[in-house]
């Protein structure tokens, strides 16, 4: 087997040549830049300690953990309905809730301006029904409109699977001994589905805390982190902060999949 | 039917009512993308007529970013089969904690949103004029951010068909390593190739979050024209150039949904 172990290390090399120079080196540079603004190594920091940033960042946070868990509430509900029901149609709407998993951020930005922008649907609903203009799509709430509309179909699909696994004969076994519906879903079913909810739920939070296409298309006007990020670059032009949140920006979501990962097994990955 | 509980009559209405809400939240918008791109003037609403017109306007003002999308993602995907089916089966072939961690390494960058991986390559590259200029900036980036998805396809495939006996059976009938690879490995490994393949170019073809700062106005890619379209263009324009674009990613959608669906009894 040695020459296949020589082999081995030739088709290595290309893929540890590619990394080393536009993954590793890049992030040192990174790193560098970081710590060489005008604060030193003070900036690493900076994300905690200047009031704007650490405000952005419990922003961030907030509007994450509301989407995951507004995500999560709604795609466990639908998971267990499509798994337990076969009706005619279901195949469709299964294929209709999936369809946006291609969606990049920037066409879920334009379809919440489509519901709930200036031209918008529910605008134009509001207004007939001569309840005012309801436009909320470009502020903290269209952002979070568009986050779940990113997320559900992903969440979903990950619940699905999880929920057509679960035995159901546990189920009626547990109400044959008494338990009640919400205690059969408490105790039984969202147990079974614990490790796809964990996996599901960090990948969410992961990429609400990252997307950066649909708060752009949304508008620049939005305090979350990673438009912190693109206008301290692009039109501060102040590199070392903007390198130093990048930092504490990828050290939180790559914190957050890994534990996940650590709970649910592989295949937790972030999207754009 | 497969139901666990006798069918409660509140508890289906509940959740066919938050079924259906989910299904419409997510595709009316999408219809009314739709028609919109039709439509005469989206203000007046369908009665003002149906039209190609916006099409054929989006065709001429971004047929650029379109033949930039689908050359960078066939770039993409050939760099990613190049640098990746070799390594997947080098990685997968003796499981070991080194091959785990280069492994960890090589799917890092999934795990950092596009803007911080995009301005690393930037404070790294920037200075090179020439590349930063030139579309291959973004393929770096997007072979950066799909190479992992590539890996662990064709990884999960060659973990489940265990070719690694077939390779011995190989090995003992004569055949060199780099026969084995070409003859063995990659004809067994096909599924995951496939389903590797679609899913680096259906990412590529979205991807926005690296390609809006890795972007320079002589190399829009198609999202980057959507979000300059959204911005400053007219609705129909906007719902027209949307069109096309689902137009591209929805039939690269369904196939990996229906090739999923085949290959998922073998793999994870």
């Amino acid at each position: 087997m040695h020459s296949a172990d020589r082999l081995a290390r030739l088709f290595l090399l290309p893929l540890f040549l590619f990394v080393a120079a536009f993954f590793v080196l890049p992030l040192v540079r990174l790193v560098g830049v970081a710590g060489a603004g005008p604060n030193g190594l003070a900036e690493y920091v900076a994300i905690l300690t200047n009031p704007r940033h650490l405000a952005t960042l419990v922003a961030t946070l907030l509007l994450s953990a509301a989407v995951t868990a507004a995500t999560l509430a709604a795609s466990t509900v639908v998971a267990l309905f499509l798994a337990r029901n076969r009706f005619p149609g279901r195949a469709l709407l299964v294929s209709l809730l999936t369809l946006p998993l291609a969606f990049p951020g920037v066409v879920v930005g334009f379809m919440v301006i489509l519901l709930a922008g200036r031209q918008g649907l529910l605008s134009s609903l509001s207004m007939s029904l001569g309840l005012g203009r309801w436009v909320f799509a470009y502020s903290m709430a269209g952002l979070f409109a568009g986050y779940v509309y990113f997320s559900l179909p992903r969440v979903l699909v990950t619940l699905m699977a999880a929920a057509e696994k679960l035995d159901p004969a546990l189920e009626e076994a547990a109400r044959s001994l008494g338990a009640g519906r919400l205690e059969v879903l408490r105790d039984v079913t969202l147990p079974g589905i614990a490790p796809a909810l964990m996996a599901s739920g960090a990948i969410a939070f992961a990429t609400a805390m990252g997307a950066f296409g649909t708060a752009f298309t949304l508008a620049t006007r939005i305090d979350v982190l990673a438009m912190t990020i693109y206008t301290e670059f692009t039109l501060n032009a102040n590199f070392a902060t903007a390198a130093a949140l990048s930092l504490a920006l990828g050290a939180i979501t790559w914190a957050v999949l890994a534990l996940a990962r650590n709970f649910a097994g592989s295949g937790v990955a972030a999207a754009g | 039917m497969r139901s666990g509980l006798p069918p409660h009559r509140l508890t289906f209405a509940f959740q066919l009512l938050v079924t259906l809400l989910a299904c419409a939240f997510l595709m009316v918008p999408a219809g009314a993308s739709i028609l919109a791109g039709f439509t005469v003037s989206y203000f007046r609403g369908p009665s003002s007529g149906l039209t190609l017109n916006w099409i054929g306007e989006v065709l001429n003002l971004y047929s650029g970013t379109i033949a930039l999308s689908i050359a960078i993602a066939l770039g993409t995907l050939g760099v990613t089969l190049l640098l990746g089916v070799p390594a997947a089966w080098a990685l997968a072939r003796r499981p070991s904690r080194l091959s785990r961690l280069v492994e960890e390494v090589v799917t890092l960058p999934v795990a950092i949103p596009g803007l911080a991986l995009a301005l690393a390559l930037i404070l790294a590259y920037g200075g090179f004029r020439d590349f930063r200029m030139s579309p291959l900036f973004i393929l770096t980036g997007h072979v950066l951010y799909t190479l992992p998805f590539m890996l662990r396809a064709v990884m999960a495939v060659l973990a489940a068909v265990d070719v690694r006996t077939l390779e011995e059976g190989a090995a003992s009938l004569g055949a060199s390593p780099l026969q084995r690879f070409f003859h063995v490995v990659v004809p067994n490994a096909r599924g995951g190739i496939l389903a590797g393949a679609l899913m680096v170019v259906t990412l590529s073809i979205g991807e926005f979050n690296l390609t809006w700062m890795l972007h320079t106005p002589l190399t829009k890619t198609l999202p980057v024209g959507l979000a300059d379209s959204y911005a400053s263009m007219r609705l129909e324009i906007a719902s027209a150039y949307t069109l096309v674009f689902f137009v591209m990613i929805v039939p690269l959608l369904v196939a990996l949904q229906v090739f999923g669906r085949a290959t998922s009894g073998g793999t994870k």
